[in-house]
């Protein structure tokens, strides 16, 4: 309990000296107020943005393109996972072929998503759902895959059906390994719609940052991306509790 | 018949509660030649009501036969039928219950929802579920921790709860392999003690493998004495002893003669066992 505390304590005084250091460095004029506004222009602008209904249009298209794609991946990713894990043979054949395509950085491709899909949101779709399927069908393979064979076998001499096995012994199993490639998933998705967005789009935040940035309207630029910061530590924190709170018999064992 | 007589034949019954006719065993091979006889041509009839331990080295196939007989493997040759059917690969859960070596709860669920879900799995009614789940709780003195985590008791706790599942399924049979292995030895002196006490009250007919000479004495009705691979019947040995069966009884001085006859006959297979893993080739003709 202290020791997390002191671990909060230390986090939290990084993020107050790199505000500091951020307020410091504009105030001495170290840095260009073109590369760098100091915080307090970039705060004022935030508040004059979240008023306008441009913003949340836009969040809501990004939003939206997130929310499918990441939706997309998620059923994907766990469906091919799991078809693969049925097998032994298949598992030793496909679950190095998918590792190593993870490897191979997919935004070299993003022209073909663009021309595939247009412009508009459906590229983003489709390029976030691309992304976001690897580490979930890798961490659902590796979950099930992994099965505990005694658990398996207890099960089965139970009288347990496929389906009650899958649910009830697999699925419970393979969680705490699942919900890690959710997560995972969950973050390059993220990420993977914000950057298609800011490299080729006509709406969303990732738009109106790289459109800041070419207009030259840093403030406005950081205030977006500080609003994408604190959205994406909201999301983590909650994301990291439903995972925590899942694995929970783990927490006990410890 | 006198305590310690031994019986080479196995004995027949006349309905038999489990019929092991001429089971043999091979496992496939990985490399094309004749695979690995784990079990040679086993024959024995279990009666209804009784308790028979499986007693060999490592490697005897005692085991393996504990899951033919449970419907998990599915013998090269041979039949097992029990109650009348032929198990044949697979699991006759309205007839059997396993209790296995290591605790098998699942770590995801209490103890509670573990035996709800044994439960369901065997198909009983729902509501059924919790009263049969704490009845099978009380037997074993755990009805207190239905709400906890497996990982939250002990070992010895655990493996008592796991016993407990075993009952509430309420089949006929019962097949424990090395159920407190796990466990230090006044433990599982202990929970022995409560077992044939335990078992006395409900006259399940039980198949038990252990390497413990003295459980096998203080717990079988009969004691099936395996040689090392491939496993055959050495020679059966009874024990005429009513169940539940005191402590006292390990303190009579033929409990000892009995442990000491049995480790005479294992002493041999377990030399041959021995032998055979250092070099897996040489098998006995």
């Amino acid at each position: 309990m202290s020791a997390g505390f002191a671990q909060r304590a230390i986090q939290l005084a990084f993020l107050i000296l790199a505000g500091g250091a951020w307020y410091a460095l504009t105030q001495a004029r170290v840095v260009s107020p073109l590369f760098l506004p100091p915080p307090q222009a970039v705060y004022a602008t935030l508040t004059r943005l979240l008023a306008t209904p441009q913003f949340w249009s836009a969040v809501q298209v990004t939003l939206t393109t997130i929310a499918k794609a990441y939706g997309i991946a998620i059923v994907s990713g766990v469906f091919v996972g799991y078809l693969i894990t049925r097998s032994r043979f298949w598992t030793d054949v496909l679950e190095p072929v998918i590792a190593g395509l993870f490897t191979i950085p997919i935004t070299l491709f993003f022209p073909l998503f663009i021309l595939f899909f247009g412009i508009g949101p459906a590229s983003k779709v489709a390029y976030g759902a691309t992304y976001g399927f690897f580490p979930i069908a890798l961490n659902t393979i590796a979950g099930l895959a992994h099965a505990d064979e005694r658990y398996l076998r207890a099960a089965r001499s139970m009288g347990a059906s496929g389906f009650d096995t899958f649910r009830h012994v697999l699925l419970p199993g393979a969680l705490p390994v699942l919900l890690t490639g959710l997560r995972v998933g969950f973050f390059i998705c993220f990420a993977s719609v914000l950057g298609g967005e800011a490299l080729s789009s006509i709406a969303g935040v990732g738009r109106n940052i790289a459109l800041s940035a070419e207009l030259m309207e840093s403030a406005r630029m950081y205030a977006w991306i500080a609003f994408v910061i604190c959205t994406a530590v909201t999301l983590n924190f909650l994301m990291t509790f439903i995972e925590n709170r899942a694995a929970s018999y783990e927490a006990a064992e410890r | 018949m006198t305590v310690g007589d031994t019986l080479i034949a196995p004995q027949a019954s006349v309905n038999p509660a489990i019929s092991i006719r001429n089971v043999t065993q091979r496992f496939a091979p990985a490399g094309g030649a004749d695979g690995v006889l784990a079990l040679d041509n086993v024959s024995l009839d279990i009666a209804p009501g009784e308790f028979v331990c499986l007693l060999g080295p490592s490697g005897c196939g005692k085991s393996t036969l504990l899951n033919i007989v449970g419907g998990l493997f599915k013998p090269s040759s041979g039949e097992v039928t029990v109650a009348g059917r032929r198990v044949d690969g697979a699991p006759h859960p309205d007839e059997i219950a396993f209790v296995f070596q290591e605790s098998t709860l699942f770590p995801w669920y209490t103890i509670i929802e573990n035996f709800r879900i044994a439960l369901k799995f065997q198909g009983a009614p729902k509501s059924e579920r919790d009263d049969r789940a704490m009845e099978a709780l009380q037997a074993v003195g755990m009805a207190g921790f239905a709400r906890h985590y497996p990982s939250q008791l002990s070992i010895g706790m655990r493996q008592r709860v796991n016993l407990a599942r075993g009952i509430c399924v309420r089949t006929n049979i019962l097949l424990m392999v090395e159920p407190f292995a796990a466990l230090d030895e006044q433990s599982r002196m202990v929970l022995g003690e409560d077992l044939s006490i335990l078992l006395a009250k409900t006259g399940k007919t039980i198949v038990f493998v252990t390497h413990s000479l003295a459980e096998a004495v203080f717990l079988s009705d009969r004691i099936v004495v395996m040689t090392a691979r491939p496993g055959r019947i050495k020679t059966i040995v009874n024990v005429n002893e009513p169940h539940p069966r005191a402590p006292d009884f390990m303190l009579e001085p033929r409990f000892g003669e009995m442990r000491n006859d049995l480790f005479a006959l294992l002493r041999d297979e377990i030399r041959q066992a021995m032998a055979l893993q250092r070099d897996p080739l040489k098998v006995r003709a």
